[in-house]
């Protein structure tokens, strides 16, 4: 037991803990709420695996971007809470064993590569190298940018879209 | 093993010295409990440091509108009203915590804790001198993602406020909340682009990398005559997401009694404020880093890293002065004229300047026109 | 690099246990007595009327939307920023900037038409939701009328309404 694994086990905690809230919860701001969580989880997850410019990223955008995006459209709806359908439940209890039932399969027969969890060294200037170079990810870095505009695009017609509906 | 901090190594020095008085040394204590405990004295530290500034600004704030508006200020308590401050934390330290019926306690108790430690968190990757001996920065976590980092846990702040407005149970609260959501958000994107600027000059994210190039008088703000400009943006975009006059409509009092912090009261109530002065200090303390050169004098601050503190602290209180100026002189924007600016002024503004810095930079245009000056 | 993340979650949590200490100390210090109207949320010395969790416009979340791509373009560009010196340093710092001006470019082709299209207009915009709103309303009436002839009295009476408002504006 070191402290990397302490510090897994807590951020893992953290991410399943609040992801239950989210589901289960009747209130859907509460579930949103629970979900600014469930992100701190996951990037607390990416920086145990040494990815420490994902986990910036992750706490920008989805911590501090989606999650205000998602507050905002949740108030914007009018607030009831859902309802407990056993039947619904039910089948959503199937399907999740069924996926629970795979992944366990899966974890149980993948080959792991594991590796001694050294200090790493921060990726950031990797990242930047690579993403610039033209052999390696500069047109996935140049056709982002033209996916960002259609999605930009997309956004802001589809909430012109929803004015009119209302 | 690890690379400690010049502040942390101090800290651990410290508490070697002090068991050494018992007959013993810091090897006793198990490593992961020498490593918390250095960052929980370094934190500690850090909130004392707050707190305390929080009480001289407060002060600075109300003796400079008493000034600015021809009248006095706190003048009663201490020399100067200087325990005017201390006063109002003990009034607010015995005044009743109320949550009202129907607010969600959890959420209510929960939004002035995340409101503060994204700022607290924020202050650990800010150096805060420099040490000439051993050639690396005075601060808590010289972290590669340095400035990165600070603009995304800043960013949690947004959702705290959010949290509040909404556990508050008050309409007030709510618009306030979602005003300011909408606002900070806006003015994210230009000072994200105009932070990009001197990262791209230093070309490293860490603000202890930005110390060390600006020694001896060579401050960012004079590499090229983009940068005033720059730096503009970058205050006006940093007004806005401390919530500052004037874009302080989130918590316009003549409209929305307090905004989102309408339903906090007594202790509650002062973290709010506590944060909105600490972020004014992390705003400010940015700007002198990235480009007023941290705590250069031109060099003639010799290699003292005590007077380099020094110095950086001036450039911050100098700083502030000018948030609270501005505040007492300018009226409260409208929020379709607060949205106007930031998405149709400051940001396209921002993107020029950000292809004009790197055009200028690849050519290394300041020797060139130094060459040209200098042939002529 | 964990040691220096540990002492910046460490100052996240002394944040978080700053302000509970606090309460708990003030706890021990501060009168609580509290009655209905002193907890009653605060309307200007009203009764609070209706609910207090009201909703919200549009406007916000086509903010916020905005905001995201934004937020990604600059999460994309700090490792440029990073590395420019990097690149510059190797004789490749022209075709770097030219990388990031396509970049740069395309994204404020996106701002230029949220400009155009009047999606940055905090005040403008709620005009234009009304004229909208109006249009589709008419539209749906006429819908009607063409499905339902036996309607067609009461549903030109209302188009006329339609009408007269919009021209009222």
């Amino acid at each position: 037991m070191t402290a990397a694994h302490i510090a897994f086990a807590a951020f893992a905690l953290i991410t399943v803990v609040s992801a239950f809230v989210v589901a289960s919860h009747r209130s859907i701001v509460h579930s949103a709420f629970g979900l600014f969580f469930t992100f701190f989880g996951v990037a607390g997850l990416y920086l145990t695996l040494g990815a420490d410019f994902v986990m910036a990223a992750q706490i920008l955008i989805y911590v501090g971007g989606i999650m205000v995006l998602l507050l905002f459209g949740v108030m914007l709806t009018p607030s009831r809470r859902s309802d407990f359908v056993p039947a619904r439940f039910l089948r959503a209890l199937t399907l999740g064993a069924i996926v629970l039932v795979g992944l366990l399969w899966v974890l149980k027969n993948a080959h792991w590569a594991t590796q001694e969890l050294a200090s790493p060294e921060s990726t950031i200037d990797e990242i930047g190298r690579q993403l610039l170079t033209r052999e390696q990810y500069l047109l996935p870095f140049e056709v982002v940018s033209v996916l960002l505009l259609a999605a930009l695009i997309g956004a802001a017609y589809l909430a012109r879209r929803r004015k009119i509906v209302d | 093993m690890f690379e400690q901090s010049i502040i942390l190594s101090a800290i651990r020095d410290a508490i070697d010295w002090v068991l050494g008085l018992v007959g013993q040394d810091i090897s006793i204590l198990p490593l992961p409990v020498q490593v918390v405990l250095c960052g929980l004295i370094a934190a500690g530290g850090l909130m004392g440091a707050i707190a305390f500034a929080v009480l001289i600004y407060v002060w600075m704030e109300r003796r400079i509108a008493g000034r600015m508006q021809a009248r006095r200020g706190p003048n009663r308590v201490g020399p100067y009203g200087l325990l005017q401050t201390v006063a109002d934390t003990f009034k607010l330290l015995r005044k009743e915590d109320i949550i009202p019926t129907g607010a969600n306690r959890i959420l209510f108790a929960f939004a002035p804790m995340l409101v503060l430690a994204g700022v607290v968190a924020a202050f650990a990757a800010i150096p805060i001198s420099w040490d000439a001996d051993k050639g690396e920065p005075i601060m808590i976590a010289d972290i590669d993602l340095g400035i990165f980092l600070i603009t995304a846990i800043v960013a949690t702040e947004v959702i705290g406020v959010i949290m509040a407005g909404w556990a508050s149970n008050n309409k007030w609260s709510l618009y306030g909340a979602m005003r300011e959501a909408a606002q900070v958000v806006s003015y994210e994107i230009p000072l994200g682009l105009s932070l990009l600027v001197p990262v791209l000059i230093v070309g490293d994210l860490s603000l202890g990398a930005a110390t060390e190039d600006q020694l001896g008088g060579n401050w960012l703000i004079w590499r090229n005559p983009f940068m005033w400009a720059v730096f503009f943006i970058f205050y006006v975009a940093g007004l806005a997401n401390c919530k500052r006059a004037p874009f302080d409509l989130p918590e316009a009092e003549s409209e929305l009694v307090a905004g989102f912090h309408t339903e906090y009261s007594g202790l509650r109530f002062s973290f709010f404020f506590m944060e909105e002065y600490a972020s004014m200090t992390l705003i400010s303390a940015i700007g002198a880093i990235y480009f007023f050169g941290a705590g250069d004098l031109f060099g003639l601050q010799g290699s003292s890293s005590l007077i380099m503190f020094g110095v950086l602290l001036f450039k911050i209180l100098v700083s502030i002065f000018v948030m609270m100026w501005i505040r007492w002189t300018l009226p409260r924007l409208r929020i379709d004229q607060v949205m106007t600016l930031g998405y149709k002024v400051l940001t396209p503004i921002a993107f020029f300047l950000l292809l004009g810095v790197t055009v200028w930079d690849l050519y290394d245009l300041n020797d060139k026109l130094w060459e040209l000056f200098s042939r002529s | 690099m964990y040691f220096d993340y540990t002492n910046v979650l460490i100052f996240f949590l002394v944040g978080i246990g700053f302000v509970g200490v606090n309460m708990v100390v003030g706890s021990l210090l501060r009168p609580s007595k509290p009655n209905p109207e002193k907890n009653s949320a605060y309307e200007c010395g009203e009764d609070p009327i209706g609910p207090n969790r009201v909703q919200f416009d549009i406007r916000f979340y086509t903010v916020a939307l905005i905001f995201i791509i934004f937020d990604v373009e600059i999460a994309f560009l700090f490792p440029w920023a990073n590395s420019f010196q990097e690149f510059k340093a190797a004789g490749l710092g022209g075709l770097v900037f030219f990388e990031v001006l396509v970049f740069v470019s395309i994204l404020f082709l996106g701002l230029v038409y949220l400009w155009a299209k009047g999606d940055l207009d905090w005040v403008k915009s709620t005009e234009a939701q009304r004229r909208a709103a109006l249009a589709h309303r008419r539209a749906e009436e006429a819908k009607e009328t063409a499905a339902d002839s036996a309607k067609s009295e009461s549903a030109t009476e209302l188009d006329l309404t339609v009408a007269a408002e919009a021209g009222h504006h």
